[in-house]
């Protein structure tokens, strides 16, 4: 049976792992390589890795850090942060990422999708969304890190994403990202229930149970978190063990 | 020397650095001489089935690596190379394959999401020598939205289940193919490609 999968997810910026909440208040966590590298063996299913940096000297350190993953990492990895153009995607994939997420330049460019999925195949075009409930309990897309609301209803951008050709959806829940209060369950299982391709819910993750629900409930096909791997509140055998005891299929070991 | 078939397929590095930390060398070629010149080939893949076979054809390796197969050399089919192994493939119409192995590529009939991505568990085949330190429920990383209807059941050493049985990994003789990718499937996959490494000896 297909398993559900669990993704550490490394925030990167002058070649280090960060993590902030909400955004702001960044503090240092590791190498990027050597935590890739203990993931994998702790049994991650995946890796991201957000490049939130912007200047073109540390984007080179970024893509250095991208290719000694790939030769130390067995397992697949996505990249994503400042992904503009094509070009930007061929640099990343050729230096060894196997995934490429885009979040808002498909937004400003919604074509760079079909683009890249042309070029590149679905499975390797992955759509970012940033999202926020509104007052009347719709879900707006936002872009440029949270800080523009775009006003574009979030179900309808996931399949209008899917219909230009990605391959998976990251839903990223701003309100929640690093407070770990849970994920955010009901826009995840609209999503999922909307689009045919695998949704990764992102933003939120406290505790076991938050996972729990977000695969089960949520329809979530994976789970994505940082901080609560990086400063070990959560250990990823742990919890793998934990859900496949709640009888959720998982990798263990 | 392992010869990675370069055929503007996928991501190739990953196979080879996968078979480095392995200390097997390879090297990455368009070049049907290294073919030969090589102890064993790897088919890499991902893509379309139509464009890998015209782009072999066009490079001139499918006579290399059909002569090469006759010579007994290891060769492994990964993903979309495991299928080009076999005789025809129904994706996007009908096409000829190596036809090194009998059967068929077909798509996934099923109301679950293609393509089938991420980690599934193998279930045991045929006993075999090749890949016997996985065990049953050990899990592979797979993409893929077609998969392989094969003639010959028992050359099947490890089969998954995504709405129907199919082949994850085959072997008949010197011809290994695997429909998953062992180059980003950890532990497991590495094990599988140090088995075709073995192979060599």
């Amino acid at each position: 049976m297909l398993a559900k999968r669990i993704i550490p997810c490394l925030d990167v910026r002058d070649g280090r792992v960060v993590k902030g909440e909400k955004f702001q208040n960044i503090m240092d966590v590791a190498d990027p390589v050597v935590l890739a590298q203990k993931y994998s063996e702790l049994g991650a299913d995946e890796l991201v890795f957000y490049d939130i940096t912007a200047s073109n000297e540390e984007r080179d350190i970024f893509i250095e850090i991208v290719e000694k993953t790939a030769e130390q990492v067995h397992i697949p990895f996505t990249v994503g942060g400042g992904i503009r153009t094509i070009e930007d995607f061929r640099k990343v994939l050729k230096a060894g990422a196997d995934k490429v997420s885009i979040n808002s330049a498909a937004v400003k460019n919604p074509m760079i999708i079909r683009e890249a999925a042309d070029k590149f195949g679905s499975q390797c075009v992955v759509l970012s969304i940033d999202a926020k409930e509104q007052a009347d309990g719709k879900w707006h897309v936002y872009i440029n890190g949270g800080r523009i609301n775009t006003g574009m209803d979030a179900v309808w951008w996931a399949k209008e994403g899917e219909r230009l050709g990605a391959g998976e959806i990251v839903l990223n829940a701003i309100d929640t990202d690093g407070v770990k209060t849970g994920f955010s369950t009901d826009i995840t299982r609209d999503i999922s229930k909307q689009v045919n391709i695998p949704v990764v819910a992102s933003g939120g993750a406290g505790t076991m149970e938050h996972f729990l629900e977000v695969l089960t409930i949520g329809e979530a096909d994976a789970a994505l978190a940082a901080s609560v791997f990086h400063f070990g509140q959560i250990e990823i055998k742990q919890l793998k063990e934990y859900l496949y005891k709640n009888e959720v299929s998982v990798r263990r070991g | 020397m392992i010869a990675i078939i370069d055929y503007g397929a996928g991501n190739l590095k990953s196979v080879q650095h996968a078979l480095t930390t392995l200390g097997l060398a390879s090297e990455i070629t368009a070049d049907p001489e290294k073919l030969y010149q090589a102890a064993a080939l790897i088919l890499p893949g991902v893509g379309a089935f139509q464009n890998a076979m015209v782009e072999l054809n066009r490079l001139g390796l499918v006579a290399a690596i059909k002569e090469n197969a006759k010579l007994g050399k290891p060769i492994l089919g990964i993903c979309l190379g495991l299928q080009l192994l076999y005789e025809k493939s129904y994706e996007q119409g009908e096409w000829g394959g190596l036809g090194l192995l009998s059967g068929e590529v077909i798509r996934f009939n099923t109301e679950w999401k293609v393509p089938h991505m991420g980690w599934n568990n193998l279930i045991k085949g045929t006993e075999s020598a090749f890949g016997r330190e996985i065990t049953a429920d050990d899990y592979v990383y797979f993409v893929h939205s077609y998969y392989v209807d094969t003639k010959n059941p028992e050359e099947v050493l490890f089969w998954s289940d995504y709405g129907c049985k199919f082949p994850a990994v085959v072997k008949k003789d010197n011809i290994i193919g695997i429909q998953f990718h062992p180059e980003k499937s950890g532990e497991t996959g590495m094990k599988l490609l140090k088995s075709f490494g073995e192979m060599m000896l």
